[in-house]
Protein backbone atom coordinates (compact mmCIF):
# COMPACT_ATOMS: atom_id res chain seq x y z
CA UNK A 1 0.00 0.00 0.00
CA UNK A 2 2.82 2.41 1.06
CA UNK A 3 4.35 1.64 -2.42
CA UNK A 4 1.27 2.41 -3.95
CA UNK A 5 0.68 5.79 -2.39
CA UNK A 6 4.66 7.00 -2.84
CA UNK A 7 4.34 6.02 -6.62
CA UNK A 8 1.14 8.35 -6.82
CA UNK A 9 3.33 10.95 -4.70
CA UNK A 10 6.48 10.83 -6.96
CA UNK A 11 3.95 11.22 -10.53
CA UNK A 12 2.34 14.13 -9.14
CA UNK A 13 5.76 15.42 -8.00
CA UNK A 14 7.44 14.72 -11.44
CA UNK A 15 4.57 16.47 -13.62
CA UNK A 16 4.56 19.39 -10.91
CA UNK A 17 8.48 19.99 -10.91
CA UNK A 18 8.29 19.75 -14.81
CA UNK A 19 10.85 16.26 -14.56
CA UNK A 20 12.77 16.38 -17.82
CA UNK A 21 13.21 13.02 -18.55
CA UNK A 22 9.56 12.48 -17.63
CA UNK A 23 8.16 15.14 -19.78
CA UNK A 24 10.82 13.77 -22.26
CA UNK A 25 9.92 9.61 -22.30
CA UNK A 26 6.14 11.29 -22.08
CA UNK A 27 6.22 13.25 -25.46
CA UNK A 28 8.39 11.04 -27.02
CA UNK A 29 5.96 8.39 -26.18
CA UNK A 30 2.93 10.26 -28.00
CA UNK A 31 4.87 11.30 -30.94
CA UNK A 32 5.27 7.77 -31.86
CA UNK A 33 2.93 6.27 -31.19
CA UNK A 34 0.63 9.31 -32.69
CA UNK A 35 2.69 9.05 -36.02
CA UNK A 36 1.83 5.14 -35.60
CA UNK A 37 -1.79 6.55 -35.20
CA UNK A 38 -2.03 8.72 -38.01
CA UNK A 39 -0.45 6.48 -40.51
CA UNK A 40 -2.48 3.39 -39.67
CA UNK A 41 -5.83 5.30 -40.17
CA UNK A 42 -3.94 6.83 -43.67
CA UNK A 43 -3.89 3.38 -44.34
CA UNK A 44 -7.13 2.14 -43.26
CA UNK A 45 -9.41 4.61 -44.59
CA UNK A 46 -9.09 4.38 -48.03
CA UNK A 47 -8.92 0.33 -47.55
CA UNK A 48 -12.02 0.49 -45.37
CA UNK A 49 -14.45 2.71 -48.01
CA UNK A 50 -13.44 0.14 -50.18
CA UNK A 51 -14.18 -3.09 -48.29
CA UNK A 52 -17.03 -1.16 -46.88
CA UNK A 53 -18.94 0.17 -50.18
CA UNK A 54 -17.71 -2.69 -52.91
CA UNK A 55 -18.55 -6.08 -52.94
CA UNK A 56 -15.81 -8.37 -54.13
CA UNK A 57 -14.80 -12.24 -54.05
CA UNK A 58 -12.49 -12.83 -50.34
CA UNK A 59 -14.48 -9.65 -48.67
CA UNK A 60 -15.31 -11.93 -45.80
CA UNK A 61 -12.28 -13.32 -45.28
CA UNK A 62 -10.49 -9.67 -45.60
CA UNK A 63 -12.30 -8.78 -42.99
CA UNK A 64 -11.82 -11.65 -41.03
CA UNK A 65 -8.39 -11.21 -41.24
CA UNK A 66 -8.80 -7.57 -39.95
CA UNK A 67 -10.13 -8.78 -37.12
CA UNK A 68 -8.01 -11.40 -36.47
CA UNK A 69 -5.14 -8.86 -36.55
CA UNK A 70 -6.96 -7.27 -33.75
CA UNK A 71 -5.68 -9.32 -31.66
CA UNK A 72 -2.13 -9.34 -32.77
CA UNK A 73 0.47 -10.28 -29.92
CA UNK A 74 2.66 -6.60 -29.97
CA UNK A 75 5.46 -9.37 -29.38
CA UNK A 76 4.89 -11.56 -32.69
CA UNK A 77 5.13 -7.78 -34.08
CA UNK A 78 8.34 -7.47 -32.73
CA UNK A 79 9.78 -10.27 -33.59
CA UNK A 80 8.46 -9.85 -37.76
CA UNK A 81 9.98 -6.29 -37.83
CA UNK A 82 12.89 -7.49 -36.67
CA UNK A 83 13.66 -9.85 -38.64
CA UNK A 84 12.74 -7.60 -41.01
CA UNK A 85 14.74 -4.63 -39.82
CA UNK A 86 17.77 -7.00 -38.54
CA UNK A 87 20.86 -5.79 -40.69
CA UNK A 88 21.71 -8.88 -42.06
CA UNK A 89 17.18 -8.62 -42.54
CA UNK A 90 15.45 -7.81 -46.04
CA UNK A 91 15.17 -4.31 -45.44
CA UNK A 92 18.89 -4.42 -43.14
CA UNK A 93 20.27 -2.07 -45.07
CA UNK A 94 17.57 0.71 -44.28
CA UNK A 95 19.65 1.02 -40.88
CA UNK A 96 16.25 1.70 -38.96
CA UNK A 97 16.83 -1.08 -36.06
CA UNK A 98 16.76 0.23 -32.77
CA UNK A 99 15.46 3.72 -34.19
CA UNK A 100 12.64 5.53 -33.49
CA UNK A 101 11.28 4.64 -36.90
CA UNK A 102 11.55 0.86 -35.95
CA UNK A 103 9.02 1.72 -33.05
CA UNK A 104 6.69 3.65 -35.37
CA UNK A 105 6.65 0.77 -38.19
CA UNK A 106 5.74 -1.79 -35.39
CA UNK A 107 3.34 0.62 -33.63
CA UNK A 108 1.20 0.98 -36.89
CA UNK A 109 1.56 -3.03 -37.85
CA UNK A 110 -0.32 -3.18 -34.54
CA UNK A 111 -2.76 -0.16 -34.79
CA UNK A 112 -3.89 -1.04 -38.82
CA UNK A 113 -6.17 -4.09 -38.08
CA UNK A 114 -7.76 -2.09 -35.35
CA UNK A 115 -8.30 0.53 -36.76
CA UNK A 116 -9.39 -1.03 -39.84
CA UNK A 117 -11.73 -3.38 -38.71
CA UNK A 118 -13.74 -0.31 -36.89
CA UNK A 119 -13.61 1.86 -39.42
CA UNK A 120 -15.16 -0.67 -41.91
CA UNK A 121 -17.76 -1.53 -39.36
CA UNK A 122 -18.39 2.25 -39.15
CA UNK A 123 -18.55 3.00 -43.08
CA UNK A 124 -20.72 -0.39 -43.26
CA UNK A 125 -23.27 1.05 -40.87
CA UNK A 126 -24.14 4.28 -42.76
CA UNK A 127 -27.52 3.38 -44.21
CA UNK A 128 -27.18 2.41 -47.68
CA UNK A 129 -29.78 4.65 -48.71
CA UNK A 130 -27.72 7.60 -47.15
CA UNK A 131 -24.90 6.38 -50.04
CA UNK A 132 -27.66 6.82 -52.31
CA UNK A 133 -28.37 10.22 -51.25
CA UNK A 134 -24.57 11.29 -51.33
CA UNK A 135 -24.51 10.22 -54.52
CA UNK A 136 -27.34 11.74 -56.01
CA UNK A 137 -26.11 15.07 -55.12
CA UNK A 138 -23.78 14.41 -57.46
CA UNK A 139 -20.69 13.84 -54.93
CA UNK A 140 -17.24 12.07 -56.94
CA UNK A 141 -15.85 8.93 -55.02
CA UNK A 142 -13.37 11.23 -52.92
CA UNK A 143 -16.07 13.43 -51.70
CA UNK A 144 -17.94 10.65 -51.01
CA UNK A 145 -15.55 9.43 -48.83
CA UNK A 146 -15.13 12.82 -47.32
CA UNK A 147 -19.04 12.39 -46.33
CA UNK A 148 -19.38 9.07 -45.23
CA UNK A 149 -16.01 9.55 -43.00
CA UNK A 150 -18.57 12.89 -41.63
CA UNK A 151 -21.27 10.91 -41.36
CA UNK A 152 -19.32 7.81 -39.32
CA UNK A 153 -16.71 10.69 -37.64
CA UNK A 154 -17.63 9.48 -33.66
CA UNK A 155 -17.73 5.77 -34.28
CA UNK A 156 -14.03 6.51 -36.63
CA UNK A 157 -12.93 8.67 -33.60
CA UNK A 158 -13.75 5.90 -31.27
CA UNK A 159 -11.62 3.45 -33.77
CA UNK A 160 -8.41 5.81 -33.29
CA UNK A 161 -8.69 5.83 -29.87
CA UNK A 162 -8.44 2.22 -29.48
CA UNK A 163 -5.83 2.20 -32.18
CA UNK A 164 -3.65 4.75 -29.90
CA UNK A 165 -4.85 2.69 -26.83
CA UNK A 166 -3.40 -0.34 -28.32
CA UNK A 167 -0.17 1.37 -29.26
CA UNK A 168 0.51 3.16 -26.19
CA UNK A 169 -0.26 0.66 -24.44
CA UNK A 170 1.62 -1.86 -25.73
CA UNK A 171 5.81 -2.80 -24.22
CA UNK A 172 6.60 -6.15 -26.28
CA UNK A 173 7.05 -4.34 -30.01
CA UNK A 174 8.79 -1.12 -28.50
CA UNK A 175 10.99 -2.81 -26.92
CA UNK A 176 12.25 -5.41 -29.18
CA UNK A 177 12.59 -2.93 -32.33
CA UNK A 178 13.42 -0.10 -30.46
CA UNK A 179 15.78 -1.47 -27.75
CA UNK A 180 14.89 0.60 -24.84
CA UNK A 181 17.49 3.41 -25.46
CA UNK A 182 17.48 5.89 -22.59
CA UNK A 183 16.82 9.36 -24.34
CA UNK A 184 16.46 7.97 -28.03
CA UNK A 185 14.23 5.17 -27.93
CA UNK A 186 12.52 4.79 -24.59
CA UNK A 187 8.92 5.31 -24.15
CA UNK A 188 6.56 5.07 -21.35
CA UNK A 189 5.84 1.03 -21.27
CA UNK A 190 9.56 0.00 -21.99
CA UNK A 191 10.86 2.52 -19.16
CA UNK A 192 8.10 0.61 -17.05
CA UNK A 193 9.76 -2.57 -17.49
CA UNK A 194 13.32 -0.93 -16.51
CA UNK A 195 12.28 0.52 -13.72
CA UNK A 196 10.44 -2.66 -12.12
CA UNK A 197 13.32 -4.90 -13.00
CA UNK A 198 15.60 -2.33 -11.45
CA UNK A 199 13.42 -2.62 -8.11
CA UNK A 200 12.29 1.02 -8.72
CA UNK A 201 8.90 0.19 -8.05
CA UNK A 202 7.65 4.00 -7.09
CA UNK A 203 9.09 5.07 -10.20
CA UNK A 204 7.23 2.65 -12.36
CA UNK A 205 4.48 3.43 -10.59
CA UNK A 206 4.49 6.78 -11.42
CA UNK A 207 5.38 5.89 -15.07
CA UNK A 208 2.38 4.10 -15.09
CA UNK A 209 -0.14 6.67 -13.51
CA UNK A 210 0.98 9.00 -16.48
CA UNK A 211 0.11 6.73 -18.60
CA UNK A 212 -3.07 5.84 -17.11
CA UNK A 213 -3.32 9.40 -17.01
CA UNK A 214 -2.66 10.03 -20.91
CA UNK A 215 -5.42 7.28 -21.62
CA UNK A 216 -7.99 8.81 -19.48
CA UNK A 217 -7.40 12.37 -21.23
CA UNK A 218 -8.31 10.76 -25.01
CA UNK A 219 -10.84 9.17 -23.63
CA UNK A 220 -12.58 12.07 -21.89
CA UNK A 221 -11.83 14.29 -24.96
CA UNK A 222 -14.03 11.28 -26.94
CA UNK A 223 -16.63 11.64 -24.02
CA UNK A 224 -16.87 15.66 -24.77
CA UNK A 225 -17.32 14.92 -28.46
CA UNK A 226 -19.87 11.97 -28.13
CA UNK A 227 -22.15 14.32 -25.77
CA UNK A 228 -21.45 17.81 -28.01
CA UNK A 229 -23.30 15.34 -31.06
CA UNK A 230 -26.36 14.33 -28.36
CA UNK A 231 -26.57 18.42 -27.76
CA UNK A 232 -26.45 19.23 -31.63
CA UNK A 233 -29.08 16.68 -32.77
CA UNK A 234 -32.08 16.36 -29.97
CA UNK A 235 -31.14 20.02 -28.17
CA UNK A 236 -31.04 18.85 -24.39
CA UNK B 1 -36.18 14.59 -80.83
CA UNK B 2 -36.52 16.56 -77.82
CA UNK B 3 -35.73 13.47 -75.44
CA UNK B 4 -33.96 13.80 -72.06
CA UNK B 5 -33.12 11.34 -70.91
CA UNK B 6 -33.34 7.72 -72.19
CA UNK B 7 -33.52 4.02 -71.24
CA UNK B 8 -32.33 1.59 -73.38
CA UNK B 9 -32.83 -2.49 -72.84
CA UNK B 10 -32.30 -2.52 -69.33
CA UNK B 11 -31.73 -5.34 -67.36
CA UNK B 12 -31.21 -6.18 -63.50
CA UNK B 13 -30.82 -9.31 -61.96
CA UNK B 14 -30.33 -10.65 -58.33
CA UNK B 15 -29.28 -14.53 -58.23
CA UNK B 16 -30.72 -14.98 -61.25
CA UNK B 17 -33.85 -13.66 -60.68
CA UNK B 18 -34.83 -10.73 -62.97
CA UNK B 19 -36.26 -7.59 -61.20
CA UNK B 20 -36.27 -5.27 -64.18
CA UNK B 21 -36.47 -5.87 -68.00
CA UNK B 22 -37.56 -2.47 -69.76
CA UNK B 23 -37.01 -2.50 -73.67
CA UNK B 24 -36.77 1.43 -73.62
CA UNK B 25 -37.66 4.11 -71.23
CA UNK B 26 -37.56 7.86 -72.34
CA UNK B 27 -38.82 11.31 -71.06
CA UNK B 28 -39.35 14.17 -73.30
CA UNK B 29 -38.16 17.41 -72.21
CA UNK B 30 -40.78 19.31 -69.71
CA UNK B 31 -42.94 15.77 -69.81
CA UNK B 32 -43.81 14.38 -66.17
CA UNK B 33 -43.82 10.59 -66.69
CA UNK B 34 -45.17 8.68 -64.34
CA UNK B 35 -44.07 5.32 -63.66
CA UNK B 36 -47.28 2.83 -61.12
CA UNK B 37 -47.07 -0.56 -60.12
CA UNK B 38 -47.29 -1.93 -57.24
CA UNK B 39 -44.86 -3.27 -54.74
CA UNK B 40 -42.04 -4.84 -55.77
CA UNK B 41 -42.52 -4.31 -59.37
CA UNK B 42 -39.22 -2.94 -59.66
CA UNK B 43 -40.17 0.92 -60.14
CA UNK B 44 -37.57 1.81 -57.35
CA UNK B 45 -34.63 -0.45 -59.13
CA UNK B 46 -36.07 1.82 -62.70
CA UNK B 47 -35.74 4.92 -60.93
CA UNK B 48 -32.09 4.48 -59.88
CA UNK B 49 -30.84 2.78 -62.82
CA UNK B 50 -32.19 6.15 -64.49
CA UNK B 51 -31.14 8.29 -62.03
CA UNK B 52 -27.11 6.48 -62.39
CA UNK B 53 -27.15 5.46 -58.78
CA UNK B 54 -27.27 1.71 -59.85
CA UNK B 55 -25.68 -0.05 -62.65
CA UNK B 56 -27.98 -2.82 -64.37
CA UNK B 57 -26.38 -6.17 -65.66
CA UNK B 58 -27.43 -4.87 -69.16
CA UNK B 59 -28.21 -1.65 -70.70
CA UNK B 60 -27.79 1.94 -71.25
CA UNK B 61 -28.45 5.65 -70.57
CA UNK B 62 -29.09 8.41 -72.79
CA UNK B 63 -29.04 11.80 -71.79
CA UNK B 64 -29.68 14.55 -73.74
CA UNK B 65 -28.75 11.59 -76.83
CA UNK B 66 -25.29 11.12 -75.34
CA UNK B 67 -24.60 7.53 -74.27
CA UNK B 68 -23.42 8.17 -70.48
CA UNK B 69 -20.14 6.01 -69.84
CA UNK B 70 -18.79 4.89 -66.69
CA UNK B 71 -16.55 8.23 -66.39
CA UNK B 72 -19.47 10.57 -67.01
CA UNK B 73 -21.48 8.99 -64.54
CA UNK B 74 -20.51 11.97 -61.81
CA UNK B 75 -20.96 14.62 -64.71
CA UNK B 76 -24.27 13.55 -65.73
CA UNK B 77 -25.82 12.72 -61.97
CA UNK B 78 -25.13 16.62 -61.46
CA UNK B 79 -27.23 17.48 -63.59
CA UNK B 80 -30.62 15.26 -62.12
CA UNK B 81 -31.99 15.59 -58.57
CA UNK B 82 -33.72 12.37 -56.80
CA UNK B 83 -36.12 12.77 -53.92
CA UNK B 84 -36.50 9.40 -52.07
CA UNK B 85 -39.59 7.73 -50.10
CA UNK B 86 -37.60 7.77 -47.09
CA UNK B 87 -35.71 11.56 -46.92
CA UNK B 88 -32.92 10.77 -45.72
CA UNK B 89 -30.30 13.67 -44.50
CA UNK B 90 -26.44 13.65 -43.56
CA UNK B 91 -25.60 14.60 -39.75
CA UNK B 92 -25.74 18.37 -39.78
CA UNK B 93 -28.72 21.23 -39.81
CA UNK B 94 -31.77 21.86 -42.57
CA UNK B 95 -29.59 24.75 -43.80
CA UNK B 96 -26.32 22.57 -44.53
CA UNK B 97 -28.18 19.74 -45.73
CA UNK B 98 -29.59 21.86 -48.96
CA UNK B 99 -26.89 23.82 -49.48
CA UNK B 100 -24.13 20.83 -49.42
CA UNK B 101 -25.78 19.29 -53.07
CA UNK B 102 -24.86 22.78 -54.63
CA UNK B 103 -21.59 23.52 -53.26
CA UNK B 104 -20.39 19.83 -54.15
CA UNK B 105 -21.99 20.97 -57.69
CA UNK B 106 -19.56 23.90 -57.80
CA UNK B 107 -21.96 26.81 -56.78
CA UNK B 108 -20.26 29.18 -53.98
CA UNK B 109 -21.25 29.34 -50.36
CA UNK B 110 -23.13 32.62 -51.35
CA UNK B 111 -25.45 31.66 -53.73
CA UNK B 112 -26.03 28.20 -52.64
CA UNK B 113 -27.68 30.00 -49.51
CA UNK B 114 -29.46 32.32 -51.23
CA UNK B 115 -31.17 29.15 -53.52
CA UNK B 116 -31.43 27.54 -50.31
CA UNK B 117 -33.56 30.08 -48.60
CA UNK B 118 -35.60 30.65 -52.10
CA UNK B 119 -36.58 27.32 -52.04
CA UNK B 120 -37.09 26.42 -48.44
CA UNK B 121 -39.65 29.36 -48.35
CA UNK B 122 -41.52 28.17 -51.46
CA UNK B 123 -42.03 25.10 -49.46
CA UNK B 124 -43.02 26.72 -46.11
CA UNK B 125 -40.11 25.32 -44.76
CA UNK B 126 -38.01 28.58 -44.25
CA UNK B 127 -38.25 28.48 -40.06
CA UNK B 128 -36.97 25.06 -40.45
CA UNK B 129 -33.54 26.57 -41.90
CA UNK B 130 -31.53 25.69 -38.74
CA UNK B 131 -33.08 22.93 -37.27
CA UNK B 132 -31.23 19.49 -37.01
CA UNK B 133 -32.31 17.90 -40.20
CA UNK B 134 -33.01 14.27 -38.39
CA UNK B 135 -34.84 16.04 -36.02
CA UNK B 136 -37.36 16.79 -38.17
CA UNK B 137 -40.80 15.20 -38.61
CA UNK B 138 -42.03 12.95 -41.52
CA UNK B 139 -43.56 15.76 -43.37
CA UNK B 140 -41.48 18.51 -42.50
CA UNK B 141 -38.24 16.56 -43.95
CA UNK B 142 -39.94 15.63 -47.17
CA UNK B 143 -40.69 19.69 -47.55
CA UNK B 144 -37.25 20.13 -46.83
CA UNK B 145 -36.07 17.05 -48.98
CA UNK B 146 -38.06 18.73 -51.97
CA UNK B 147 -36.47 22.17 -51.42
CA UNK B 148 -33.41 20.33 -51.47
CA UNK B 149 -34.08 18.76 -55.15
CA UNK B 150 -35.39 21.64 -56.59
CA UNK B 151 -32.65 23.82 -55.26
CA UNK B 152 -30.20 21.97 -57.59
CA UNK B 153 -31.89 23.07 -60.29
CA UNK B 154 -31.56 20.07 -62.48
CA UNK B 155 -32.34 19.17 -65.45
CA UNK B 156 -34.18 16.04 -64.92
CA UNK B 157 -35.91 15.30 -61.59
CA UNK B 158 -36.65 11.69 -60.42
CA UNK B 159 -39.28 11.40 -57.38
CA UNK B 160 -39.25 7.91 -55.66
CA UNK B 161 -43.16 7.87 -54.24
CA UNK B 162 -42.18 11.18 -51.93
CA UNK B 163 -45.90 11.47 -50.40
CA UNK B 164 -46.68 7.25 -49.89
CA UNK B 165 -45.41 8.14 -46.03
CA UNK B 166 -46.98 11.12 -45.20
CA UNK B 167 -51.10 11.74 -43.21
CA UNK B 168 -53.79 12.84 -45.78
CA UNK B 169 -53.67 16.69 -44.50
CA UNK B 170 -49.63 17.01 -44.91
CA UNK B 171 -49.83 15.38 -48.52
CA UNK B 172 -52.60 17.52 -49.68
CA UNK B 173 -50.51 20.50 -48.74
CA UNK B 174 -47.16 19.27 -49.85
CA UNK B 175 -48.50 18.07 -53.21
CA UNK B 176 -50.16 21.70 -53.91
CA UNK B 177 -46.57 22.85 -53.42
CA UNK B 178 -44.91 20.51 -55.38
CA UNK B 179 -47.13 20.93 -58.39
CA UNK B 180 -46.46 24.78 -58.02
CA UNK B 181 -42.90 24.28 -58.42
CA UNK B 182 -42.69 21.78 -61.12
CA UNK B 183 -45.30 23.97 -62.73
CA UNK B 184 -43.14 27.42 -62.35
CA UNK B 185 -39.69 25.11 -63.09
CA UNK B 186 -41.24 22.76 -65.95
CA UNK B 187 -37.99 20.27 -64.90
CA UNK B 188 -38.36 17.09 -66.71
CA UNK B 189 -39.49 14.45 -64.28
CA UNK B 190 -40.19 10.68 -63.27
CA UNK B 191 -42.14 10.04 -60.92
CA UNK B 192 -42.37 6.74 -59.34
CA UNK B 193 -45.83 5.84 -57.63
CA UNK B 194 -48.55 3.33 -56.23
CA UNK B 195 -51.28 5.88 -56.29
CA UNK B 196 -52.97 5.99 -59.59
CA UNK B 197 -54.76 9.55 -58.04
CA UNK B 198 -51.19 10.91 -58.53
CA UNK B 199 -50.72 9.74 -61.88
CA UNK B 200 -53.93 11.37 -62.65
CA UNK B 201 -52.90 14.58 -60.63
CA UNK B 202 -49.32 15.41 -62.48
CA UNK B 203 -48.48 12.92 -65.21
CA UNK B 204 -48.58 13.65 -69.24
CA UNK B 205 -47.25 10.15 -69.70
CA UNK B 206 -46.78 7.08 -67.45
CA UNK B 207 -45.53 3.26 -67.92
CA UNK B 208 -47.07 0.75 -65.87
CA UNK B 209 -44.75 -2.17 -64.56
CA UNK B 210 -45.63 -5.12 -62.68
CA UNK B 211 -42.96 -8.06 -62.36
CA UNK B 212 -40.29 -5.67 -63.81
CA UNK B 213 -42.22 -5.64 -67.33
CA UNK B 214 -43.59 -2.81 -69.07
CA UNK B 215 -47.13 -3.24 -69.31
CA UNK B 216 -48.56 -0.86 -70.87
CA UNK B 217 -47.71 2.73 -71.84
CA UNK B 218 -49.76 6.06 -72.61
CA UNK B 219 -51.42 8.79 -71.43
CA UNK B 220 -52.99 8.57 -67.71
CA UNK B 221 -56.37 8.41 -69.64
CA UNK B 222 -55.75 5.66 -71.86
CA UNK B 223 -54.96 3.60 -68.71
CA UNK B 224 -57.57 4.11 -66.47
CA UNK B 225 -60.14 3.86 -69.74
CA UNK B 226 -58.20 0.68 -71.52
CA UNK B 227 -55.98 -1.00 -69.79
CA UNK B 228 -54.75 -3.83 -71.87
CA UNK B 229 -54.11 -6.80 -69.38
CA UNK B 230 -56.36 -8.50 -66.93
CA UNK B 231 -54.11 -7.83 -64.12
CA UNK B 232 -54.34 -4.35 -65.21
CA UNK B 233 -57.77 -4.20 -64.85
CA UNK B 234 -57.61 -6.18 -61.30
CA UNK B 235 -54.95 -3.37 -60.01
CA UNK B 236 -57.07 -0.50 -61.51
CA UNK B 237 -60.57 -2.02 -59.91
CA UNK B 238 -58.68 -2.80 -56.86
CA UNK B 239 -57.59 0.90 -56.78
CA UNK B 240 -61.45 1.98 -57.26
CA UNK B 241 -62.67 0.15 -55.02
CA UNK B 242 -60.08 1.08 -52.17
CA UNK B 243 -60.95 5.11 -53.57
CA UNK B 244 -65.03 3.82 -52.68
CA UNK B 245 -64.88 2.38 -49.44
CA UNK B 246 -62.71 5.74 -48.42
CA UNK B 247 -65.17 7.49 -49.84
CA UNK B 248 -67.91 6.17 -48.24
CA UNK B 249 -66.34 6.34 -44.56
CA UNK B 250 -66.04 9.72 -44.62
Amino acid sequence: MDTIVEGVKKAVLMLVTLDADIYRITLFTLKVSGIATLISLAISLPVAFFIALKDFPGKKILISLANLGMGLPPTVVGLWVCLLLWRSGPLGRLRLIYTPTAIVIAQTVIATPVIMALVTAALQQVDKKLRWHIMALGATPLQMLFLMVREARYSILAAVIAGFGAVISEVGASMMVGGNIAGYTRVLTTAIVLETSKGNFEDALALSFILLLMAYLGTLALTYLQQRRHKDEYGN
Amino acid sequence: MNTVIEGKDINVKSRERVLLDVKRIGLNKGEIFAVIGPNGAGKSTLLRVMALLQVPQRGEIYFKGEKVARKDRVRIRRKMAVVFQEPLFLNATVLENITLGLKIRGVNQRVAMEKAEYWLERFKAEKLSNRWARSLSGGEAQRVSLARAFALEPEVLFLDEPFSNLDVFIRESLIADFFEALKTTGITTLFITHDLEEVLLFANRVMVLMGGKVVQEGTPLELVENPLTDELKRFIQAWERSKAKMLHLL
